[in-house]
């Protein structure tokens, strides 16, 4: 079609051109990640309150955490937010491949990140260190220690449900790459996944310090 | 208006009708008869203008639902003692009413109808931003509303719409998760309507549309579409946590386990105190257009009515505490609360003020939709001014829980939002589907309706003030002639709103075609398309020519 050369096919029918449509695509997740910021928000708040009444309890409890194995998180999940920066890169110089690449190891990343989880939030269940009524852990003095761990199974069970969600996204990135959508001229879909990816990843940043590295 | 200003009548970008259809008299092509026909046209449409329509009758049907449930309250009420329902009944009977009313009916109700039709065709745009997402966002308001209905068939919910822990966390034994998991799930819907809102007005005006040339109603959705953005995902977090508490007995707001119930309300109202101004901005929205359309004059102090809307959105966010007066703050925190909520009632006061003053020396049209308009300033101004009432500390000892809280919110909810939103209605319907309504009988409806309404909670004031508690199933017989009078007036307000919505039903089908611009109104959605619109809104790309509201310049064409 003739039109084709100034309406391409990625094109969708509203938007007048290739800018105004990048431009509300990346709007739009900038507000998607205020609303995650909030949503965070409020068990961040939850965190405040309850460390400032039971200080003892998060003293005390944070270290039933492995603090090594949270810091190997840290630095995977860091380098998986630089791998799809390079990705976001290779396409800006148009070249898929590489990109293609550096999604693979994002993923593979993302997938190390929940398997570490996966042996820590084993190793609670296996001592009982679990939260509310199910607490049956005796190891650490003070009221209601299980306080702690309500608040770290809930704060850090939502963040891996968004790695997940990124797992889940970032894999269908590859599909698209694969099938050989996306281009100098044509990115936004995974521009937009880092944005969210480097949201998780900052996460995870705050949620560290706050529960592995208390006092 | 001297002769010099008065240009030719403003006609010529009015999409000419290709054709008229002989079969039914409106033209062609339009959005109606053009996108498909059958279902699944309907089902998986991406136009906003069918995804409004998709809403308006899910919407409606939550509204029905909710309407059912405050006649069988009322029923109930109507004399001291059981009438219908024992007191757990009844429990559950205003609980689903709330829950239903707020989270099903008046937080979507606007945004999502009139704001997914009217939005884009006022900017001068083909589609919102992502129309996807609108499809799937009405899609996500279905699935979360089956969950507030499985709720009802499964045992109900008797914890009331704010769903206060450690009762509804530790006690109640009835249907609690189904329910917040549906307000968990409607929140998606709203987050997304509001993010795609936010981003259509700012990246699709057409040229020529700056920000402080756009209709006030955008100034009004914009404003709610930030709320909605900052407010909904705190109330998501909210209700996980009560749901997480219900279902494996956290303890975060349980105080036998070291948790804080008083930290639920804060979290609770933080959300659902900007949600009250989600449910009431898009109205003022509404009622912007509606007085300057029908006064003929161009609005009073526009850019005061569009920085309010702002200074509303984020004032609304400091007020939560004011739920929470009696729930044990300290005493600094409820001052500074109090002082707060008064902060907040200024905008809403510059606007009833700017409106009123377009008013003055109008020339004023009588129409349905302005009727309503009319309704909206004097019920709102009741609603507000009695809410500062109850923002007063010493005042609000006396009044918490009781009826004059009910009545003060109705006044805000039902007399300004629902009145805006039937006044949007009666204005946008001949656009939305090209043809024109009954006016008698539709006079007839608001009549009903505004009488009723009165009828109904004005005495609640006075059945609050006397020291009436909400909520209770039964009442000293001190009460009844008001409680009779309420309940016999809230039967005349549900046969208001019936007769209403037959009228606009009927309109449908059989109204006469109602031309491109029936009320002589100036925004694009009249002066630049068809009605019913054309698929994609415009005939080519819509063209800026004057102010939304420049009655004063250009005389606008009635086509009829």
């Amino acid at each position: 079609m003739a039109e084709s050369a100034t309406h391409p096919q990625y094109l969708q029918h509203h938007f007048a051109d290739a800018v105004q449509q990048r431009e509300s695509s990346k709007l739009g997740m900038w507000i998607f990640i205020v609303t995650e910021v909030l949503f965070f928000g409020g068990l961040f708040a939850a965190y405040a309150i309850y460390r400032a009444w039971n200080p003892e309890i998060f003293h005390n409890a944070h270290t039933a955490l492995n603090w090594k194995l949270g810091a190997i998180n840290t630095m995977v999940l860091i380098t998986s937010s630089l791998t799809i920066a390079l990705a976001i890169r290779s396409l800006q110089v148009d070249r898929p491949k590489p990109a293609q690449h550096y999604l693979w190891v994002t993923l593979l990343l993302a997938a190390t990140f929940m398997v570490i989880k996966y042996f820590e939030y084993a190793h609670k269940f296996h001592l009982g260190e679990l939260p509310g009524k199910y607490y049956t852990y005796t190891g650490i003095e003070g009221t209601n220690p299980h306080v702690f761990f309500s608040i770290y199974f809930v704060m850090t069970g939502l963040h891996g449900l968004h790695v997940l969600v990124g797992m889940g996204v970032i894999f269908w990135m590859i599909l698209r790459t694969r099938r050989g959508e996306f281009g100098a001229q044509y990115y936004t879909p995974v521009e937009v996944t880092g944005l969210y990816w480097h949201l998780v990843d900052m996460i995870w940043i705050y949620l560290f310090p706050l529960l592995y590295l208390v006092g | 208006m001297s002769d010099t200003v008065a240009t030719a009548p403003i006609e010529s970008r009015i999409a000419v009708p290709k054709q008229i259809d002989p079969k039914t008299g409106l033209p062609r092509p339009n959005f109606l008869q053009d996108g498909g026909k059958g279902l699944k046209s309907w089902l998986f449409t991406l136009d906003h203008k069918r995804i409004a329509v998709l809403y308006l009758i899910t919407i409606s049907v939550a509204f029905f639902l909710g309407g059912i449930f405050a006649l069988l309250i009322r029923l109930e009420l109507f004399e001291p003692g059981k009438q219908f329902f024992n007191a757990e009944q009844y429990n559950k009977l205003f609980t689903l009413h709330g829950a239903i009313m707020i989270f099903l009916f008046i937080i979507p109700s606007i945004p999502a109808i009139l704001g997914n039709f009217v939005l884009p065709l006022q900017i001068g745009a083909k589609d919102v931003a992502f129309p996807r997402l609108n499809l799937a966002s009405w899609y996500i308001y279905v699935f979360g509303s089956l969950f507030a209905i499985a709720s009802i068939i499964i045992s109900a919910a008797d914890t009331g719409w704010t769903f206060y822990t450690p009762y509804s966390s530790s006690s109640s034994s009835t249907a609690v998760i189904p329910m917040t998991i549906g307000v968990f799930i409607l929140g998606f819907s709203s987050i997304f309507t509001g993010l795609n809102f936010i981003v259509t007005v700012h990246k699709l005006r057409t040229p020529g549309m700056t920000w402080f040339k756009m209709p006030l109603m955008i100034w009004g959705l914009y404003a709610t579409a930030i709320i909605q953005v900052l407010a909904t995902p705190v109330l998501g977090i909210t209700v996980l946590l009560l749901i997480l508490e219900r279902a494996f007995g956290i303890g975060i707001f349980d105080p036998a386990m070291g948790g804080d119930p008083v930290l639920y309300q804060h979290f609770f109202w933080f959300y659902s105190h900007p949600a009250v101004y989600i449910m009431i901005l898009p109205g003022m929205g509404i009622i912007s257009e509606l007085i300057t359309a029908f006064s003929r004059r161009k609005i009073f102090g526009y850019t005061f009515i569009a920085f309010s809307s702002m200074a509303i959105a984020l004032v609304s966010f400091l007020v939560w505490g004011h739920h929470m007066f009696v729930s044990g703050q300290s005493e600094i925190a409820v001052m500074i609360f109090s002082f707060l909520t008064f902060m907040v009632a200024i905008p809403s006061a510059i606007k009833v003020f700017n409106w009123t003053v377009t008013l003055y020396k109008g020339s004023i049209v009588f129409s349905v939709p302005m009727l309503y308009a009319l309704s909206f300033l004097f019920l709102f101004t009741i609603g507000g001014l009695t809410g500062l009432m109850i923002g007063t500390l010493s005042v609000d000892v006396h009044l918490h829980d009781t009826y004059f809280i009910v009545a003060h919110f109705h006044y805000v909810m039902v007399g300004g939002t629902v009145m805006a939103l039937m006044g949007g209605l009666f204005y946008w319907w001949p656009k939305i589907w090209g043809r024109m309504y009954n006016r008698t009988w539709a006079l007839v409806g608001w009549i009903l309706t505004f009488v009723g309404f009165n009828m109904t909670f004005f005495t609640q004031f006075i059945l609050g003030a006397r020291g009436m508690p909400r909520r209770y199933w039964t009442y000293l017989d001190q009460y009844q002639p008001l409680h009779g009078f309420s309940s016999v007036g809230s039967f005349i307000l549900g046969i208001g709103f019936l007769i209403s919505a037959i009228v606009l039903f009927v309109a449908v089908h059989h109204g006469r075609p109602a031309g491109s611009n029936p009320w002589g109104a100036l925004t694009l959605e009249w002066t630049q398309t068809t009605s019913p619109p054309v698929e994609h809104n415009f005939d080519g790309e819509a063209v800026y020519e004057h102010g939304p509201y420049d009655y004063d310049k250009v005389i606008p064409k009635v086509s009829i």
